[in-house]
């Protein structure tokens, strides 16, 4: 465990150094967070009966995915990782005494935190502070405020444990500029990157919420805001358990299938 | 001229050499864009309409905004690695050579995955077009090829300001990427839809509402002056000052060494 303590420690000092890039992002995030609140306003406008979920609930989902966008975006790509393996670096990590999977898992999930980290407080303080409505809201209740963190949590393993299989395909084909961009592309379309799953049309959208990618970003936000409470947070976050699971065993059965007869690249 | 098309054609061999890798690339971007159109279309599905506007003619925002924005990206890629010829000192080199330096920038690289994105807007047009109600007399189809080309010389000016930042930070500034990016992703609604301010923001300071809103009312005849028709043109004087930023950027450039 200390081990992968130290792991998770030093890619975080390390993702914290970048503290101007993390500026011009956080204003970044602002602006788009904003031009994406008023579009919704103005669908609002047009048809409030139309609108699958509050508006207020809306808002609070925008901000949140900005503030985390570090966190859930399966856009983030660990090019240690990947060059690992295209590299040669692999040869290294394998005869190091440690699990190679605990230590990519450590490895991405504190780079995710440490960029989050530095630029959620920031987005929060100011969508807590802009006028309504495009304030964002508490949470309704404490106890919906810790079911998000959960959800959060386990949101967070399910995108890494779902991007680890994008590595792992590495073993295989070396080269992903394509593969990644596709998978990462409609993952993030089908956890509610685009727009939230509450605004999709009614069978695409049953279908889209047992599917992993709901697991992910779609959860913790709406249950947030609300949108999911009660027993079907709870029924949420057992899918989100099981997706964790599932993942990581596929993840840990791949690896060792792929680790059995690598090909360690480079000289 | 002669020689951009050779180093048009030398790229475009290149990047042939991988098919595989370029083919997946170019549907990555193809996907990308969609992603963005079927959340357009399910939106629209719930809606039908929004600020006057129905599903149809905004996918004529969605696809002038998209085709501008590859074609610009697709020459203008160059502009991407800029930062990095500057911070590692390889624009020293293209200050030497007795040529524009944009044009030895512009063709240091082109990136031709994009024409994942040209055919989407392409086969957005073909549906657009015809079902959008517009009656397509020639200035009509002047006013839309107006908005393609002048949308793409637009965005092109923001790459060159997005470049010339580099000559002060050494790095990229992610903050362009509201107007580059964002200009592309935001556009896929027409910008009154985001309220009056933004509007304003995006006629007079970045000029995009000129070749996305305003013609579009004078193609839907919502406004029948030919003034509404000529706005791209006008927001061409915004390559004005990106130039000119560009030239001072370039003349207080310090080489960073290699």
């Amino acid at each position: 465990m200390k081990k992968y303590f130290a792991v998770f420690r030093i890619r975080f000092i390390n993702a914290l150094q970048y503290r101007a890039a993390a500026l011009a992002g956080m204003a970044t995030q602002f602006a788009w967070g904003f031009m994406e609140i008023f579009a919704f306003a103005a669908f609002y406008r047009a048809n409030p009966d139309a609108f699958p979920m509050e508006f207020s609930q809306t808002v609070s989902y925008i901000w949140m995915q900005q503030a985390f966008l570090a966190l859930f975006m399966m856009w983030f790509w660990e090019h240690d990782i990947a060059a690992s393996i295209t590299e040669g670096g692999i040869a290294y990590e394998m005869v190091r005494p440690v699990d190679l999977y605990g230590r990519w898992f450590c490895q991405a999930s504190a780079n995710r935190l440490a960029r989050t980290a530095l630029r959620c407080a920031p987005i929060l303080i100011v969508a807590f502070i802009v006028p309504e409505p495009y304030k964002m809201a508490l949470p309704p209740n404490a106890e919906q405020l810790f079911l998000f963190l959960l959800s959060a949590m386990l949101a967070l393993g399910v995108v890494i444990a779902f991007s680890i299989l994008m590595y792992i395909s590495l073993f295989y084909t070396l080269s992903t500029t394509g593969v990644r961009i596709i998978a990462a592309v409609l993952s993030d379309f089908l956890a509610g990157g685009v727009i939230p799953l509450p605004f999709f049309p009614e069978p695409i959208r049953a279908v889209a919420e047992i599917l992993p990618f709901a697991a992910m970003q779609n959860m913790p936000l709406r249950i947030y805001g609300g949108n999911i409470a009660g027993t079907d947070a709870l029924a949420g976050i057992i899918l989100q358990i099981f997706w964790l699971v599932a993942l990581l065993l596929a993840g840990r059965f791949l690896m060792a299938r792929a680790l059995k007869k690598v090909i360690v690249q480079g000289g | 001229m002669r020689l951009y098309m050779k180093f048009f054609a030398m790229h475009l061999k290149s990047q042939m050499q991988y098919k595989t890798s370029f083919f997946l690339t170019a549907l990555g971007q193809f996907l990308v864009s969609f992603t963005t159109l079927l959340g357009v279309y399910f939106m629209f599905s719930r809606f039908n309409i929004v600020e006057d506007f129905a599903f149809e003619q905004t996918l004529l925002c969605f696809a002038v905004v998209l085709m501008a924005f590859s074609m610009a990206e697709m020459l203008g890629r160059g502009f991407d690695l800029f930062p990095r010829m500057i911070s590692n000192g390889e624009f020293d080199r293209a200050l030497v050579r007795p040529r524009n330096v944009i044009f030895q920038v512009l063709a240091a690289k082109m990136d031709f995955t994009r024409f994942g994105r040209l055919i989407q807007t392409i086969a957005v047009f073909c549906y657009a077009i015809p079902t959008s109600g517009v009656i397509w007399t020639f200035d009509k189809i002047l006013t839309l090829c107006l908005m393609v080309a002048c949308g793409s010389l637009i965005f092109f000016g923001l790459f060159l300001i997005y470049a010339a930042f580099s000559f002060f930070t050494i790095e990229g500034l992610e903050f362009m990427n509201v107007f580059t990016d964002g200009g592309r992703e935001f556009g896929r609604y027409p910008f009154s839809v985001y309220g009056k301010n933004v509007l304003m923001f995006l006629t007079f300071v970045i000029p995009l509402a000129l070749f996305q809103y305003y013609p579009l009312l004078y193609l839907l005849d919502r406004e029948q002056s030919a003034f509404f028709m000529v706005t791209p043109l006008i927001g061409l004087v915004f390559l004005l000052p990106c130039y000119g930023f560009f030239q001072i950027g370039l003349r207080r450039y310090k080489s960073t060494g290699s």
